[in-house]
């Protein structure tokens, strides 16, 4: 019996929770930007300041991301997982990343190119307004953990 | 004159725990975090309280300092006992100053503990923060003691960082069981950390359940314990199986004096592990 064949780019988005369900057009357009990749623990998939041009789907291993300036440490904000995203830097002026994205273990993702996945998105604007119901609620639940955070559940 | 209770299990329902302090030896104090102690201890002589049900807590007091309630973290049989207790103040401070040879007070077993019998047959998620841990480190044995009885387990432990976490070596052997799921999470850390980072709920959605044949334990601070509970409700657990365990300000432990009152609930007679459906109207009014 042969071995299952691996996931194709275009299965690898259709499944992720970003684009579970959405036009299997929508989500060619997207893989045919798209590249899979393998970053290693410590490896940087983004730096705070630089272009954001990429849209992360994490498929297995775990990414921190970081804030820091250059007179205290840099500290880990929150941990993103399989079936998480990396950036919304690249849908949103001035198209900089605003933290840095560190593997913290072996991490496979789906690297989707952010400025051709925008042209997409803004020639197809059912797609676009789909593609945001999907979107605006992960950055959504960033703001309310972040409240969370502020709050410091745990002070004493 | 006060009972003298015989120990859980020897005769149904212990005595009513009386109100004088029963010496206690200090056996160990284990340094948690830095403002964070484990202490074990076991009785003086023949007196000692009743074995303690997972959830409930004693009146630890320092002599001349003054009592506090402090949830049992483990219990054994021959009557020793465990309790964490974090330096907030000048009888955790005393108590936390102790040294192996030492003498302690303690009353108890008080208020009503984890439902684990009602939790049988489903599956159970536990949800602790920060020093929300001690009280269900029984609650977490007591379930792993009995695994075949339950569907799936899902542990979810956060705190503020990571040298906030208590039990840290426990913590890894229970990680390493495959018939329970134990998340960790803080709220922010440093590049050393290699765990999860971000509040407690956010590992939530991780979590294997079936909703409504879930019971869920949730310990910590209350804001902390409102936001896991309404993200339990949100995921389809009832809230009559959503228990959380509350903190006040216990002086008495036996339902006298008043000051733990919480809307109609005295915590340390009614609780301190209360359903949350009873809790919650009364959770985001700032003056109770």
């Amino acid at each position: 019996m042969n071995a299952a064949s691996p996931p194709s780019l275009v299965d690898e988005i259709a499944n992720h929770p970003l684009f579970a369900g959405l036009d299997p057009k929508l989500v060619r357009a997207a893989a045919s930007t798209a590249q899979e990749r393998e970053f290693a623990a410590g490896d940087l998939l983004a730096r705070e300041g630089t272009t954001a041009d990429t849209l992360l789907l994490i498929l297995r291993g775990k990414v921190a991301l970081e804030v820091g300036a250059a007179d205290r440490p840099t500290l880990t904000v929150q941990t993103v997982g399989p079936g998480e995203v990396v950036g919304w830097s690249w849908f949103v002026p001035p198209f900089r990343w605003r933290f840095d994205a560190r593997a913290v273990k072996p991490t496979r993702a789906v690297v989707v190119n952010g400025p051709a996945l925008r042209e997409t998105l803004s020639r197809h604007p059912a797609w676009g307004f789909a593609f945001l119901v999907r979107f605006l609620p992960l950055i959504a639940e960033r703001l309310e953990n972040t409240r969370i955070q502020l709050l410091d559940i745990h002070a004493r | 004159m006060l009972a003298d209770p015989s120990p859980s299990g020897a005769s149904g329902d212990p005595e009513p725990p009386p109100l004088a302090p029963i010496p206690y030896v200090v056996r160990s104090v284990t340094t948690e975090t830095p403002d964070t102690v484990t202490l074990t201890i076991r009785p003086s002589a023949t007196r000692r309280i009743a074995t303690p049900r997972p959830g409930q807590f004693n009146m630890l007091y320092a002599f001349g300092v003054g009592e506090s309630a402090i949830s049992v973290s483990r219990a054994s049989l021959e009557g020793e006992l465990v309790h964490t207790v974090r330096r907030v103040g000048k009888v955790t401070n005393a108590l936390s100053a102790v040294t192996p040879g030492d003498t302690v007070g303690v009353r108890g077993p008080y208020g009503r503990g984890w439902p684990i019998a009602e939790a049988r047959g489903g599956d159970v998620v536990v949800i602790a923060g920060g020093l929300g841990l001690p009280p269900l480190r029984p609650a977490i044995y007591a379930i792993l003691s009995q695994r075949e009885s339950f569907g799936r387990v899902e542990v979810i432990y956060g705190a503020r960082s990571p040298k906030d976490l208590v039990y840290y070596d426990e913590i890894q052997t229970w990680r390493r069981r495959t018939d329970v799921r134990f998340q960790t999470t803080v709220d922010a850390a440093g590049r050393d950390w290699y765990g999860d980072v971000g509040v407690v709920t956010t590992r939530l959605p991780d979590a294997r359940f079936d909703p409504p044949k879930t019971t869920a334990f949730v310990c910590g601070p209350e804001i902390m314990m409102t936001l896991s509970a309404k993200a339990l409700a949100d995921r389809g657990v009832p809230r009559d199986r959503i228990w959380v365990s509350m903190e006040r300000n216990m002086k008495c432990a036996v339902g006298l004096c008043g000051h733990c009152q919480f809307g109609p609930s005295f915590v340390c007679r009614d609780g301190p592990v209360l359903r949350f459906s009873a809790l919650e109207p009364f959770l985001s009014v700032k003056e109770v």
